[in-house]
């Protein structure tokens, strides 16, 4: 078989901690003092690719639309064994590029990269983005490049000019079976993502990172706002500082009727 | 004008998302003044007729075909984008689950319509729609316009309870056969496997969780002894299955399992946002940790301020010695 080609998709998003502010025209979480990652999915869409890779042969290539500060979450990828990196970037905000333009986009871009390097075996997405969570997008762009998808994809295996992804339900998997070239969303779970050695910083440092331009026009669903959800503020009952609260732990769980348990 | 309302069911079971999705279906019909037509798609669709008419399809639309034996998100957003046409729709809606928002999405992608997921609330008054939608599983809501012929929407699942309509009466049945090639089984469940049955980390009842300040994968023996004791499961957070302590299926959040126990004990977590979500519909909290100002014990309905490690072995010890073993 020859070399694997494959290519993740990934989003800038910022990392809140305790609580997610709004600026005050509520057009965007406040990040002046937050960090940023990518969604837990779209790393293990890394992972798995970079381990499909190791396996088979080939090379990762890692694909985000967003800021220039976006080349952050590229170069990330590069620390994990990603080989090439591609920025298609905007000047606007990610908020003004709903899921029509975002997938418009990213399908041009995917079309002029294979054009140039040619065709990727897999694709992969994120199940969903963490911050918008549109659920759309990597359906749209396989949709648009006429390629297969399967999302919540928690499992892969090549069985010769197969994709055997598995999709996790409650208690067991349901078993997909796509031909090549073939695009899948992923959720977190599917590894164990690695964490990037000294070596794979050095690397990162000067993988190649190619910039590409595209233009999309806005679809039907647009941002007014973002807004934080109502809170009920709750007293906490301290039921103690040290172990002996046990006692009044116990009488709660009594009181709730869950010490039934296995007698 | 028509509203299309996707059913959820497994081979002719039906799901609590379908009940929530003729609920919410019915909220939004009142607002736009139009009946409900309930779609059920493949091999078992005939099954959910009754239970959709006792939540309030005024229509059932059974698809069927050769080709629809099992779930595919081509097979059913294919027929459902014929039967769209087919009905004139200006609605299409169901719930965002895994399947919900994976057929949606198809269907918007065939016909390049927006489709917004996730919503919480839908105002229907004014073209575009208004339209409130969940953002960072739950931490954030977003307000968006709607603007489109066919409008594609889900609502978050759990955002409506499932309730059976007051005047409901039998659901007429309609069927449909859409025009569909091989084509549509390429993305079509080829096999299950099934792994466990019985309780799990989103049905239990009781959950024990740790998190990072329980320190190593061995240190959750004491967590799991009290689960036992409780009949419920172990928990996590994230920072416990990055550091390959305990399988992602234990992992509750944004990104693992969003659970709704009687009783959630949260020990050693700080209660990172996209950890709150996935534990916030629990009925009672009690965070155990050192740290009096942690998000987790601020959140809590009960805490106690001091080591897991000492705290979660006596709570074993005290149910022990009550129940006289
Ligand atoms: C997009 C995105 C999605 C995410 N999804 C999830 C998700 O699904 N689930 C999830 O959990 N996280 C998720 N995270 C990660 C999240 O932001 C936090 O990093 C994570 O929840 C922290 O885990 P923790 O509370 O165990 O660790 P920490 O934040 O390090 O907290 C450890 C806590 O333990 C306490 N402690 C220490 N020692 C003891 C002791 N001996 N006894 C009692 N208490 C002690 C400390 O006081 C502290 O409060 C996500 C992050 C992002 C960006
Ligand atoms: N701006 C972006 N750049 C690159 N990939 C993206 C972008 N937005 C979304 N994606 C990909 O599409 C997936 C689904 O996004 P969404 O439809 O927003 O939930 C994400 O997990 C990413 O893999």
């Amino acid at each position: 078989m020859s070399e694997l080609r494959v290519l993740c998709c990934v989003k800038r998003v910022p990392a809140p901690g305790a609580r997610i502010n709004v600026t005050d025209d509520g057009q965007a979480v406040e990040t002046a003092h937050l960090g940023f990652t990518t969604s837990p999915h779209e790393e293990c869409a890394v992972e798995e690719a970079v381990q499909l890779v190791e396996t088979n042969g080939g090379a990762v290539t890692v694909l985000t639309l967003g800021p220039p500060e976006a080349e952050e979450q590229l170069r990330y990828a590069a620390s994990v064994g990603a080989t090439d990196l591609v920025l298609v970037p905007i000047e606007d905000g990610l908020a003004a590029w709903d899921p029509q333009r975002t997938a418009s986009a990213l399908a041009d871009a995917i079309q002029a990269i294979e054009a140039d390097g040619g065709p990727f075996d897999l694709i992969m997405f994120g199940n969903e983005s963490a911050d918008s969570g549109g659920f759309q997008v990597g359906v749209r762009v396989a949709r648009a490049l006429g390629r297969p998808i399967v999302n919540g994809i928690k499992g892969t295996e090549l069985d010769g000019d197969q994709i055997v992804a598995r999709r996790a339900i409650d208690g067991g998997f349901e078993v997909y079976r796509l031909p090549r070239p073939a695009v899948l969303g992923v959720k977190e779970g599917i590894n164990l993502p690695r964490y990037p050695t000294m070596k794979g910083r050095l690397a990162s440092k000067k993988a190649d990172m190619q910039v590409r331009d595209i233009a999309a026009g806005a679809g039907g669903q647009a941002m007014v706002q973002l807004k934080r959800p109502a809170e009920t503020v709750k007293e906490t009952r301290i039921l103690g500082t040290d172990e002996t609260a046990a006692a009044a732990i116990v009488d709660l769980l009594e009181e709730i009727g869950v010490l039934g348990g296995t007698q | 004008m028509t509203m299309l309302v996707l059913l959820e069911h497994d081979c002719g079971e039906i799901t609590e998302a379908a009940r929530e999705a003729l609920t919410a279906a019915r909220i939004l019909g009142d607002s736009l003044g139009e009946s409900i037509d309930a779609v059920a798609i493949g091999a078992g669709a005939d099954d959910v007729v009754d239970e959709a008419g006792r939540f309030g399809a005024d229509t059932v639309h059974v698809v069927s075909h050769d080709l629809l034996t099992d779930y595919g998100p081509d097979a059913w957003a294919e027929a459902l984008a014929q039967l769209a046409d087919d009905a004139d729709a200006d609605v299409v809606m169901s719930v965002g689950t895994d399947r919900g928002n994976e057929v949606m999405a198809q269907m918007a992608a065939r016909i390049d319509a927006p489709f917004v997921a996730n919503c919480t609330e839908i105002d229907t008054d004014d073209d575009p729609w208004s339209v409130t939608r969940v953002q960072w599983g739950g931490s954030l809501l977003e307000d968006v316009t709607l603007t489109a012929d066919r409008k594609l929407v889900t609502y978050a699942h759990h955002a409506v309870a499932a309730e059976p309509a007051d005047a409901a009466g039998d659901a007429t049945v309609e069927t449909f056969e859409p025009d569909l090639d091989e084509s549509v089984t390429v993305t079509m469940i080829a096999d299950r496997d099934v792994l466990s049955q019985g309780i799990t980390l989103s049905t239990s009842p009781v959950v024990v969780s740790g998190g990072r300040g329980v320190g190593s994968a061995d240190a959750f023996a004491p967590l799991e002894e009290l689960a036992e004791l409780l009949g419920g499961v172990v928990g996590c957070s994230r920072a416990v299955t990055n550091n390959g302590w305990r399988p992602h299926s234990d992992q509750v959040g944004q990104t693992g399992t969003r659970i709704a126990p009687e009783i959630y004990i949260a020990t050693g977590i700080s209660g990172a946002i996209q950890h709150w979500v996935g534990a916030m519909a629990s009925k009672r909290i009690l965070a155990i940790n050192t740290d009096p100002e942690a998000n987790m014990v601020s959140k809590a309905d009960y805490a106690v301020i001091a080591d897991l490690h000492k705290v979660v072995p006596a709570i074993s010890a005290e149910i022990r010695r009550r129940r006289g073993a």
